[in-house]
């Protein structure tokens, strides 16, 4: 199964190599890693998508509460958190399929950020399934370049703090 | 004060209480030794080779409860230290490591000596320090010994860049550490204690699965108060042995692999698990469906990582195992039903009587068994014996004939399997109980990984006494070889007479002594012990032995193979 985890962190030297060790020395695969800034200064987010059964992970989750530099960790639970992910695409678009393409464009809210002779660049910003989905239907057009930058994410608007996403208790 | 980043380590130290480090300098680490030179009173003593430093430090730790601490230069020395780092990571020592590294503006650079430490130990640190600024190097220190000793003890690098050991500062030691992301926990949660004592109260054959942690803890009065008050059978690990009397009529042995029968019967017969500070390691549970399977487990732990970890832990209980244990024996106290156990204990003590413990006397040759038993014969009664081991079959023999009582009293390398632990570690606890007579009960393998360290032992009048369990052979290699790969010997055979043990101790100013015969075995024994100086009894004894009880890797527990049964089909 698939989990999202969001790990804030002191940000300090290694930190990233600190928490990716845990996957990384079982063998799993992160699927996306995003790195950033938040709103406290000295502290970064880490969101880290995962493939993996949920017992090790709360194995890791535990884990990395251990770490020094760590000072929460979550997962973002469906329903409750918003991801989001941003997506830049070169598509092969000889003056004939334009149209074409920006109308697909249009439909899932991508911008066309850089328009060449034989091809145009998209950036898509939104829910990472809307991400895959434009990716797919783009795909048979020619697809020449695609770069995404992994999916961040926070607890709905509604819950009392809104930059904490929704906490599984850890024993 | 002012002084250079090397003067503000060395005053750290002292402001930690730090009276020992172990180490061995090279270039990145010289303005260090330049300030040791110049005066402190923090005692170095110079090992042999840093993997022994690394070992002493550690037998420091285990022996006194206080954090260890080891220095090496960067690159060589520092990667020689990643063995006693894993191995204090996996038995919870709490160790501080102190690396030079080289000047800053050469780092990254693969300069001469240069190696990411701190990159290579990540797994196996519970934090480390690449220190960017002279300034910062006390608060480091500060933070270092905080780390290693708080919450579930382990061990910490600080790396330090030549240039930042030669900068200058303004030192003063910082009183408090700000660390916003370590939180051990403070105490364990009194309705989750509650819950842990209803458990015990309402068992019929609860047993008290006692780990490592127990001596971590320094929480070994409260067990015992726990399994006095509840009056509960104790098994202890061998990270645990010692942390409760092993010759009290509570004490049911030891777990695992080789533990007796008893022992492993008491603990798959169980209908409570209390596991304190214990693990559910795969040497202690074999196949994890098969371990106790019909108990319920009460985990009380100071690492909320390990509950559940192996095994579902019905009433976890997070949280220093001190207090908890006090507590939970004030509500058992209340609430125990008196001479509930007594059936229980009935059935363990029959147990205890129906299988003791076994192996043939009879032979040509010395039998490994009798030099541990003339071991124990020999110091009975005695408090002031700490015992060290390497890892081998006489390791196990060790755990099973001698009985410790007193806390602390019995070193080993539990996890990692450390071959080489046991000489550097006696050496360790001797700097940390000079009043104490240290035995490292060692194999001939084990002994020539660091052998080296005699020189230590007898220069810096850090006199032990080592016995070498000498089958000629790397001995549990030979016994799984000949159990489980249909006897195909391949690449054990070490031979009992080169090198010559007793020579080599004289080689190195040591006492030596060779024991081939029964007659000879007691009387060396008691010598080397008596002499007060650096000893080494080359005991040559017969290499068909096996270590038995066996729990085959991965087996049930109640599938140990014992001595004179037949090994039909065991899968590892
Ligand atoms: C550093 C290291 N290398 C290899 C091993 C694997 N190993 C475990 S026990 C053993 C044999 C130890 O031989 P010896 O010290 O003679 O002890 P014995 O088993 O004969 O008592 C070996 C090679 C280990 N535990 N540690
Ligand atoms: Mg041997």
């Amino acid at each position: 199964m698939r989990h999202t985890l969001s790990i804030l962190v002191e940000n300090k030297p290694a930190v990233l190599m600190r928490v990716t060790s845990l996957f990384a020395r079982r063998g799993f695969n992160i699927e996306s890693l995003a790195v950033g800034p938040t709103a406290q200064h000295d502290v970064s987010c880490i969101t880290i998508r995962v493939d993996c059964e949920s017992s090790p992970l709360e194995q890791i989750e535990k884990q990395m509460h251990k770490l020094v530099n760590v000072l929460r960790v979550a997962e973002l639970v469906p329903g409750e958190s918003i991801e989001r992910e941003l997506v830049l695409m070169k598509v092969a678009a000889p003056p004939n399929k334009r149209a074409e393409l920006m109308a697909l464009g249009e439909v899932f809210n991508a911008r066309v950020v850089d328009l060449g002779p034989d091809s145009i660049v998209f950036e898509l910003t939104g829910p990472p399934e809307d991400c895959d989905s434009f990716e797919e239907l783009v795909r048979p057009h020619g697809l020449q370049e695609l770069v995404r930058t992994g999916r961040i994410g926070l607890g709905r608007a509604q819950r009392p703090n809104h930059n904490r996403p929704r906490q599984r208790v850890l024993a | 004060m002012r002084g250079n980043g090397a003067d503000a380590i060395l005053r750290s130290l002292e402001a930690e209480g730090v009276d020992i480090a172990f180490g061995l300098p090279g270039g990145a680490i010289l303005p260090l030794y330049d300030a040791f030179a110049r005066g402190t009173t923090v005692r170095h003593v110079l090992a042999r080779h840093e993997q022994g430093a690394g070992h002493m430090a550690e037998g420091y730790a285990r022996a006194s409860g206080r954090a260890g601490v080891a220095i090496a230069t960067s690159g060589p020395g520092a990667t020689n230290l990643v063995t006693p780092i894993a191995d204090a990571w996996m038995d919870s020592t709490p160790l501080v490591c102190i690396t030079g590294q080289v000047r800053r503006h050469l780092i990254g650079s693969d300069a001469f000596q240069e190696c990411d430490i701190t990159g290579i130990t990540i797994p196996i640190v519970k934090h480390s320090w690449l220190v960017q600024d002279v300034e910062e190097l006390p608060h480091v220190i500060k933070a270092a010994f905080h780390v290693a000793r708080t919450g579930r003890c382990g061990p910490v690098l600080v790396d330090v860049p030549r240039d930042i050991q030669e900068a200058e500062l303004d030192f003063s030691y910082p009183e408090t550490v700000s660390l916003p992301g370590w939180k051990p926990p403070r105490r364990g949660h009194e309705r989750q204690i509650l819950a842990a004592a209803n458990a015990i109260a309402a068992a019929e054959r609860p047993i008290l699965y006692v780990g490592g942690g127990v001596l971590n803890a320094d929480a070994t009065e409260e067990l015992r108060a726990l399994a006095e008050t509840a009056r509960l059978p104790v098994v202890t690990t061998l990270m645990a042995k010692s942390g409760f009397p092993e010759t009290h009529e509570l004490h049911v042995g030891w777990p695992g692999m080789h533990g007796p029968k008893w022992s492993n019967w008491a603990l798959n017969k169980a209908d409570l698990l209390v596991a304190v500070g214990s693990r559910f390691d795969d040497r202690v549970t074999g196949k994890v469906s098969a371990f106790a399977p019909g108990a319920t487990v009460v985990h009380l732990d100071i690492d909320a990582a390990e509950i559940s970890k192996i095994r579902h832990a019905d009433v976890p209980v997070v949280g220093p195992l001190k207090p908890i244990l006090a507590r939970l024996t004030q509500l058992v106290r209340e609430s125990m039903q008196p001479g509930r156990t007594e059936p229980w204990l009935r059935q363990i003590a029959e147990w205890k009587d129906q299988f003791p413990l076994r192996y043939n006397p009879e032979g040509d040759m010395l039998k490994p068994q009798l030099v541990l038993e003339t071991l124990q014969e020999l110091t009975a009664g005695r408090d002031d014996v700490v015992w060290t081991t390497g890892v081998g079959q006489h390791q196990m023999w060790a755990m099973q004939y001698l009985l410790c009582d007193r806390p602390r009293s019995f070193i080993t390398s539990g996890g990692l399997g450390t071959m080489g632990y046991g000489i550097p570690a006696a050496i360790g606890a001797k700097a940390a109980r000079p009043d104490a007579t240290v035995v490292c009960v060692d194999g001939d393998g084990c002994f020539q990984m660091t052998q080296q360290e005699l020189a230590t032992s007898v220069l810096e009048d850090l006199p032990i006494v080592v016995v070498i369990v000498n089958n000629g052979y790397l001995g549990m290699v030979r016994q799984w070889q000949d159990m489980f790969f249909e006897e195909r010997f391949s690449q054990i055979n070490l031979t009992h007479t080169v090198p010559d043990y007793a020579a080599l101790a004289r080689a190195y100013g040591a006492a030596g002594f060779t024991v081939e015969s029964a007659d000879d075995l007691e009387g060396a024994l008691a010598e080397a012990i008596a002499c007060g100086r650096t000893a080494v009894v080359d005991a040559r004894v017969d290499p068909r032995e096996h270590c038995f009880p066996m729990i085959p890797a991965g087996a049930a527990a109640l599938d140990l193979v014992e001595f004179q049964d037949t090994v039909a089909e065991v899968t590892t």
